[in-house]
């Protein structure tokens, strides 16, 4: 094999874990912010799921932008469109998986992501006690700030995860309203 | 396989979430009285190199990941040039532009249009914010370097957006 292609897939290999590794580090970070303080580490699991999910939704936000830029998908027209953009289109193109879709609430409105593996998780194990931390919240943030972006207000959140010894990772996605754009603040 | 244009938003999320614990520098920093200036300036410095140290953990798990033929290089400027072409090409999709040194341990990487700093604005806006983007880079060259057998100092200088440089201190042994 010549040394350029030799080079290629090096640069492809580090660039498909940056970001997990980034991640990783950011969350290893922020918990050992929080470990010298006793009360704070009880705290610790919930502080940084609601740290987690602002910043994610702002991810969201541009991650958006950047998608319908990318992708050539017109308007979805229902939750169920919706879902399919999401776990066939933008998980691909963002992390390279496709999770199915499963349990769609009669009313259509709530539905589940399955993923077989997390990217996100590579490589980690949760310590003790952390054990109960929800490692990929990110993830959910993310969802909630793409979705605000075309009028969607949902909520997502993981009801399993492979981390704490579930066999697949579950997200939890359900539809709560239309968001009805340029309404003047204050006037309904 | 993780899309690149995640990395960029997240390290932007990562440094404001790090900056945000800034006025406050919480636990594990002693109470006592500290004018709201002093205070702010040791926050600063201690999110700047934490940003650092997380680049420095990334940086040596990247170099970690390289199969070991890749790993003997013939001379300290080989492994530079590995920085600036397969690492920047890794992590920013570009090469860096140029690279410069003194043949005794010293090496400036110029980006003239580095990717961190690009969405935020060109010319002297936002310079004093700068620095904040570049620790974890910065962090992130010394930890190859580290995983590549080369203890190092690296620091940067924006001079104006989008154009840094990152220098690189090898001390002799």
């Amino acid at each position: 094999m010549s040394r350029q292609a030799n080079r290629g897939t090096e640069s492809k290999k580090m660039s498909s874990e940056l970001f997990t590794l980034t991640y990783g580090a950011l969350v290893t970070q922020l918990c050992k912010d929080y470990e010298n303080d006793e009360d704070v580490n009880k705290q610790l699991d919930k502080i940084l799921f609601s740290n987690f999910l602002p910043r994610g939704f702002n991810i969201g936000v541009r991650l958006i932008e950047d998608f319908l830029a990318r992708s050539n998908v017109g308007r979805c027209h229902d939750f169920r469109e919706t879902a399919d953009v999401i776990a066939k289109v933008a998980f691909k193109m963002y992390l390279g998986i496709t999770p199915s879709i499963t349990n769609w609430s009669p009313a259509g409105d709530e539905f589940s992501l399955i993923l077989e593996n997390n990217p996100l998780v590579d490589f980690v194990e949760l310590p003790d006690n952390h054990s109960s931390l929800i490692y990929s919240n990110l993830l959910c943030g993310v969802l909630r700030g793409a979705l605000e972006m075309v009028q969607m207000a949902v909520e997502a959140k993981f009801v399993q995860d492979t981390l704490k010894g579930d066999g697949v990772t579950e997200i939890r996605m359900r539809f709560i309203r239309r968001i009805e754009d340029n309404l003047p603040a204050g006037e309904e | 396989m993780a899309d690149t244009v995640l990395f960029e938003f997240l390290h932007t999320e990562m440094v404001a979430e790090l900056w945000a614990h800034d006025p406050d520098p919480g636990p594990g920093v002693s109470a006592g009285s500290r004018g709201e200036e002093v205070g702010a300036t040791t926050g600063q410095k201690m999110s700047l190199s934490v940003l650092e140290s997380m680049g420095f953990r990334v940086g040596q798990a990247l170099g970690e990941r390289l199969p070991r033929e890749t790993l003997a290089f013939r001379e300290e400027l080989d492994v530079l040039k590995f920085l600036c072409k397969d690492l920047w090409v890794a992590v920013f999709q570009k090469q860096m532009d140029s690279l410069r040194t003194n043949h005794q341990g010293t090496y400036v990487l110029q980006d003239n249009s580095f990717p961190l700093l690009l969405p935020m604005a060109s010319g002297l806006q936002y310079l004093e914010e700068a620095p904040k983007f570049l620790a974890f880079t910065c962090g992130l060259l010394r930890g190859a370097l580290c995983t590549l057998g080369i203890e190092s100092v690296v620091t940067a200088s924006v001079a104006a957006l989008p154009v840094c440089k990152f220098q690189v201190l090898i001390p002799k042994s």
